[in-house]
């Protein structure tokens, strides 16, 4: 069995299969004609919340997101 | 590895005739009398038995094959918003795969491929629609039913032509003006989907 089998250039050069295909997705998305790339990048659009945790209890959560203000 | 098993199947009783139980490796608390007469009637029937089947070899194949190749492939093509085909009886599709254009006719071997950014075409007919997709795979079921996933799909028209050029022109700077390894790989990236784009408005 080849383990060493010709890898694909993102792998080698530390990216992985995700990453390598959520920069296609974006690339693509932004290419797009006018109203459907408001719709694509509106649809991509994400707001998180992190919070590390210690002791127990969670420290101040960290905000991001792509709609500030809310 | 069933091949060598009437060998082994000898092989093991002779061993076990010529040397003591605490030569053997892996045996403890075995007797160290060996029966006679049951080696010589082993060694009479050993060579004709079958080797032992495994529990794969009574399932029957799933998904079941069909007696004779249907006339349509079924294609179920998803993104992760919607599924842009539920179901779709067709006559052919054409997918990039990263090994080159792929045609999927009914009967179909099946394959699991994985797509690179390029043009994939849904046949009906006379009737050809055509998307973009940017990365994603493919499932080809032994019953002609295929599951194409991608992260991104849209229809041709969708695509803005200027923007390409203008995308391809800025990766192929960035791939020319790259240090690290990690700038390279995005840029080759850009490079690679831009001009995909273009040979799929083009071609």
């Amino acid at each position: 069995m080849a383990s060493n089998a010709a890898v694909p250039f993102w792998r080698a050069a530390g990216m992985t299969y995700i990453s390598y295909s959520n920069i296609c997705a974006n690339l693509v998305r932004n290419c797009l004609k006018e109203p459907f790339k408001a719709e694509a990048l509106n649809r991509e659009k994400v707001h998180f919340s992190i919070s590390k945790w210690a002791g127990g209890k969670p420290e101040k959560p960290i905000l991001r997101s792509d709609t500030p203000g809310v | 590895m069933f091949r060598q098993t009437s060998r082994l199947l000898s092989r093991s009783i002779a061993a076990a005739s010529s040397k003591s139980a605490t030569t053997r490796a892996f045996s403890t608390e075995l007797p160290s009398t060996v029966d006679s007469t049951f080696i010589e009637s082993w060694k009479k029937v050993a060579p004709n038995i079958d080797p032992p089947q495994t529990p794969s070899s009574y399932m029957k194949p799933r998904p079941s094959i069909a007696s004779s190749i249907p006339t349509k492939l079924t294609v179920n093509f998803v993104l992760p918003y919607t599924s842009e085909l539920a179901g779709k009886e067709v006559d052919m599709v054409i997918i990039p795969a990263t090994t080159g254009q792929m045609g999927v006719l009914p009967g179909h071997v099946p394959t699991i491929a994985e797509l690179k950014p390029g043009m994939m075409s849904v046949h009906e007919g006379t009737d050809v629609k055509k998307y973009f997709v940017s990365s994603g795979f493919a499932f080809l079921h032994a019953n002609s039913v295929a599951d194409i996933i991608a992260v991104e799909a849209v229809p041709l028209e969708n695509i803005d032509p200027s923007q390409v050029q203008k995308g391809l022109a800025e990766f192929t700077q960035k791939l020319a003006s790259a240090t690290t390894d990690l700038e390279k790989a995005e840029a080759q990236i850009g490079v690679e989907v831009h001009s995909a784009m273009n040979a799929a408005l083009s071609g």
